[in-house]
């Protein structure tokens, strides 16, 4: 099928709006190509990751648009990069990532991208809104915005994502388009472990919606009425890593999901799959890979980056004696300063924890790790961490890694 | 000295050959691949510890994190990335990847998206040929190491 382009388009392509965008929109066309998109559309904003240091690449590719003095031509937001500048002092990685790191993170700056620092931006002020047509890339971010908000996109990597912002443009396929938006796969909730939370309920349905959905949209029948948006943060994260989910529907809880068959599209699907208790307490057992006692290096939470409302349940778990091993935050800079403006930067230092912005703790070298496993309430974290950082993890609730880092050793509630 | 040869369609150009490394689950470049050595790193991943490096990497499709893309350039750039990629289903994210490496480096990593029918005769090969260029891509299957 032949790519149709506007005149918007030809002007990009052609350099009349500038060397970058011409570089940018030929890469788009290539895509487009090879995706099999027919056209391009408008985007209204963007969500670039690519300010986290992954080699010389990542950088290699911004300076050829600052050199061409590229400018993004949509409201653009950014993901984590490599250091916390605002606490610079916590990294502890090679000189190499901390010099080119800052050049990658100033460099997305010079292109007119907004210094948000972020994994979660659907929440700060670049939220989209219901039905917008957006280009993101940062997994979590980018099935949070499609299945939470019914904003649209598909999976953007680095490079094409930044090309996106520069251009305005998004090839015209995929999630963009209301009938790739329906759920193929079905997946029933049939019993919950007694005693469990919400929390570790929406974890380990995600890893499971994951690890069997394939490339299928999933809706998920049997959530709670009362999962909330951090629940379903932490669903499509878990999702996002164990698989490639892109966009899920929680039946009755999201905004294109009002019954299964509104979900489905009247589509039948092409996999149903059925959760027993069982199923899901492996699904949580299996982001473990230390047992029961194990004895903890640190805890590490907001993987997505923790939220105000996820502060709110900390802090009430503060009260009591204080952790034997660290805990580190990882939260959008916007989120410090609010932390700052109801006095909790204060209550949370002196509870011996450690806040983490622009960046996350399992992305770079900020934690100190002798003998012990790791443990979060991410089931994104402890998917990534082994690999990453090369530690054990022990995935646990937010009250179990708070009474975790107080005993020094992995706690079950 | 060549075999059978298969016809593909080309997601990224490039000419180059290997042996097939055939990936059971696919696989996140960024998290799941070491860019410095070209060893997977996933340890949920049934090929672990396996070195995509001069390999024509076999994966069904792509998954995980949207950074794949600049892990995969990396890989390339550094010399220890697939020499081809063969998927069964479109991937923006390695496509991208690929194309990124050939821009700033010049060094051609194609991808191309082969037949379902045609995967276990691929995968069996000793060496592939890939040569992916607009019009379509061929995959050869080769004698030798």
């Amino acid at each position: 099928m032949a790519l149709e382009l506007s005149d918007l388009d030809r002007e990009l392509a052609g350099g009349a709006r500038g060397g970058a965008a011409a570089f940018a929109m030929r890469l788009l066309m290539r895509l487009a190509e090879a995706v099999d998109a027919r056209a391009f559309i408008a985007i209204e904003q963007a969500h670039v990751d690519g300010c986290l240091y992954l080699g010389q690449a990542s950088l290699d590719f911004v300076e050829r648009m600052t050199a061409l003095g590229g400018k993004v031509r949509v409201p653009t937001s950014l993901n984590v990069g490599s250091l916390d500048l605002i606490h610079p002092e916590l990294f502890r990685g090679s000189d190499e990532v901390r010099v080119n790191g800052k050049r990658l993170m100033q460099a997305h700056i010079e292109l007119g991208c907004a210094p948000t620092f972020t994994c979660a931006p659907y929440q700060t002020a670049h939220r989209p809104r219901f039905g917008a047509q957006i280009a993101w890339g940062e997994s979590n971010a980018i099935v949070f915005a499609n299945s939470v908000i019914g904003a649209r996109t598909n999976r953007y990597g680095d490079f094409i994502d930044l090309c996106c912002a520069i251009t305005g443009r998004a090839p015209e396929y995929g999630l963009h388009l209301t009938e790739n938006r329906f759920a193929r796969a079905v997946v029933q909730i049939d019993a919950v472990p007694p005693g469990w939370d919400m929390e570790r309920l929406c974890v380990a349905v995600g890893h499971f919606v994951g690890r069997r959905c394939g490339g299928l949209i999933p809706a998920i029948v049997g959530l709670p009425a009362d999962a909330d948006e951090d629940n379903l943060k932490a669903l499509g994260a878990a999702a996002a890593s164990s698989g490639a989910v892109a966009l899920f529907h929680a039946v009755g809880l999201t905004p294109e999901a009002q019954d299964l068959k509104t979900a489905c599209g009247g589509l039948k699907p092409k996999l149903v799959l059925r959760l027993s208790a069982d199923d899901l307490r492996d699904a949580a057992r299996s982001l473990s890979n230390v047992r029961d006692g194990a004895p903890l290096a640190a805890v590490t939470l907001g993987t997505p980056h923790f939220s105000m409302s996820e502060f709110a349940r900390l802090m009430p778990l503060l009260d009591g004696p204080r952790p034997v091993v660290d805990i580190w935050i990882n939260c959008s800079r916007a989120t410090l300063e609010e932390l700052r403006a109801r006095g909790w930067e204060e209550r949370l230092s002196s509870a011996g924890l450690t806040l983490v912005v622009d960046t996350c703790v399992y992305v770079t070298t900020l934690m100190r790790v002798g003998a012990g496993a790791v443990m979060t309430n991410s089931g994104k974290c402890a998917y990534y961490a082994p690999g990453n950082l090369g530690v054990e993890v022990a995935y646990g609730s937010l009250a179990e890694c708070v009474a975790s880092a107080r005993a020094g050793k992995v706690v079950r509630l | 000295m060549s075999g059978a040869a298969f016809s593909a369609a080309t997601l990224s150009m490039g000419a180059a050959s290997g042996a097939p490394l055939r990936l059971d689950e696919p696989l996140s470049f960024w998290g799941g691949l070491d860019p410095a050595t070209g060893r997977i790193i996933d340890r949920w991943h049934p090929q672990l510890d396996a070195n995509v490096a001069g390999r024509v990497l076999m994966m069904p499709a792509g998954r995980g994190s949207s950074s794949g893309s600049a892990a995969l350039a990396e890989a390339i750039r550094i010399g220890v990335g697939p020499a081809a990629i063969l998927l069964l289903e479109r991937d923006p994210i390695v496509v991208v990847g690929a194309m990124a490496a050939a821009e700033l480096y010049a060094i051609a990593c194609p991808v191309v998206l082969a037949r379902c029918e045609d995967w276990t005769e691929l995968a069996a090969a000793q060496r592939l040929g890939i040569s992916a260029e607009p019009q379509g891509a061929r995959i050869v299957v080769m004698q030798g190491r």
